[in-house]
C-alpha cells in the first residue's frame, strides 16, 4: 500500500500569474511522457521484471507521483486566481466550459490521457529500454518547458525534475546492466 | 566531469529557406550516457545542496539553462 | 505545546530542511537498488535515516502530522485532514 506523506518532494514557486504555462504544463501531468505516465509504467512493470529489478522499478514509481504532484501545484497555482479573460487569452476557454478550473489528465494539446502511452512487453530488457527512453522524452520535454519560460522560480523547479530523469535514466540503465551479468558479479566501467 | 553536456552542429542552409537561417544548432548529451554503471564511493554535495541540485552527486548533476531570450 | 501556524518563516525554513534530508535518503535508496553490497552508501542511508525521523517529529509537534493511517499521532480536533495540503502553501 502507499502512505501519503503531507509535503513536496521539492519547493514550488510560482512567481508569475501566466495561466498559459499552465496550459503547457499539462503535457508533463497527462501527456505520453509526463508523469502519470511514468509512475503507471513503472509500477504496472514490476510484476513482471526479475526480482533483482523490482525495488527500483517500484521506487522510481512511487517519485513519479511525487513529480506528478508537483507539476499539479504548479498547474492549480497559475490557474486558480486567474481571471476568465486571462484564460481566454491563455488559450483555456476550451478548457474552461469542460472543467472551470478543474486540472484534468491531458496533454498541452487537450488529448486526454490513455494507456496507449504506456508500453508492458513483458521482456525486460525490451520495458527497462522503453523506460529509459521514456526518461530521456521526459527530460527533452522539461527542457523544452523551461526554454517557454522566463519565470526563474518556475523554472527551478522544472530543473529540478529535469535533473531527476537523468538520474533515473542512469538507474535503469544499470537496471540493465544488473540483467546482462549472469554470475551476479559487479563490474564497474 | 569538466567536458560539455551539449553538442553543436551546422545545418545545411538551403538557397530556398523561407526563414532567416539558424546557423548553430545545440542538443543535449547529459552525463548518464558516459556512467554506464556508478562507481561508490564519489563526492557528494551535502543534503542542502543535492534538492537543489536534483541530485546526491555532482558526477551525475547536469545544468541546463532556458534558451528563452537567448535566441541570435 | 502550542500548534504553530504554518507558513511563518520557521515553516519554510524547517520544511525545506526536511526536504533536503528525505532527497538524500530518495536518491541513496535508488542508488542502493542497483548497488545493494555498497556497506558504506547502507551506513549513510541509517544514519540519515535517524536525523530524518528526529526532524519529522520535531516538525510535526509544531505543524501537525506528515502521514495519516496512523503514522502520527493527532491532537483534538483531527489534525490531518486540516489545511494547509502541500500544493496550498
Amino acid at each position: 500500500m502507499w502512505v501519503y506523506e503531507k509535503k513536496l518532494q521539492y519547493p514550488v514557486r510560482v512567481s508569475k500569474c501566466d495561466p498559459h504555462m499552465a496550459k503547457l504544463l499539462l503535457e508533463q501531468y497527462g501527456g505520453a511522457d509526463g508523469e502519470l505516465a511514468a509512475a503507471l509504467r513503472y509500477l504496472n512493470q514490476r510484476y513482471t521484471i526479475p526480482d533483482k529489478v523490482i525495488g527500483l522499478l517500484n521506487d522510481i514509481g512511487t517519485e513519479e507521483f511525487a513529480h506528478l504532484e508537483m507539476i499539479a501545484t504548479m498547474v492549480y497555482k497559475l490557474t486558480k486566481d486567474a481571471t476568465l479573460e486571462q484564460l481566454k487569452a491563455a488559450g483555456l476557454d476550451p478548457h474552461y466550459v469542460n472543467h472551470d478550473r478543474a486540472l484534468f489528465y491531458q496533454n498541452a494539446a487537450g488529448d486526454p490521457w490513455t494507456a496507449t502511452y504506456i508500453q508492458a512487453k513483458g521482456d525486460p530488457i525490451a520495458d527497462l529500454y522503453e523506460d529509459i527512453a521514456a526518461e530521456e522524452k521526459a527530460r527533452a520535454t522539461y527542457q523544452w518547458l523551461i526554454d517557454m519560460t522566463d519565470d526563474v522560480d518556475l523554472q527551478d523547479s522544472l530543473k529540478f525534475l529535469r535533473e531527476r530523469e537523468v538520474v533515473h535514466s542512469l538507474r535503469f540503465r544499470e537496471a540493465v546492466e544488473i540483467l546482462k551479468d549472469d554470475r551476479g558479479t559487479k563490474k564497474f566501467f | 566531469m569538466e567536458f560539455s553536456q551539449v553538442r553543436v552542429y551546422h545545418p545545411f542552409v538551403g538557397p530556398f529557406d523561407p526563414c532567416p537561417p539558424i546557423l548553430t544548432k545545440t542538443y543535449q548529451t547529459p552525463v548518464q550516457l558516459f556512467i554506464p554503471f556508478q562507481p561508490p564511493n564519489l563526492p557528494q554535495f551535502n543534503p542542502q545542496e543535492a534538492l537543489f541540485k536534483g541530485t546526491l552527486w555532482p558526477a551525475l548533476y547536469s545544468p541546463y539553462e532556458s534558451k528563452w531570450g537567448k535566441e541570435q | 505545546m502550542e500548534q504553530q501556524k504554518p507558513c511563518d518563516p520557521e515553516y519554510y525554513e524547517m520544511l525545506e530542511q526536511l526536504q533536503a534530508l528525505d532527497f538524500a535518503l530518495v536518491e541513496l535508496n535508488l542508488y542502493l537498488d542497483t548497488h545493494p553490497d555498497d556497506l558504506q552508501a547502507i551506513q549513510q542511508f541509517n544514519v540519515l535515516t535517524q536525523e530524518r525521523t528526529q526532524l519529522a517529529n520535531i516538525f510535526q509537534e509544531k505543524y501537525g502530522p506528515l502521514q495519516g493511517f496512523g503514522r502520527a499521532y493527532s491532537r483534538y480536533p483531527w489534525e490531518w485532514s486540516q489545511t494547509p495540503w502541500p500544493w496550498q502553501v
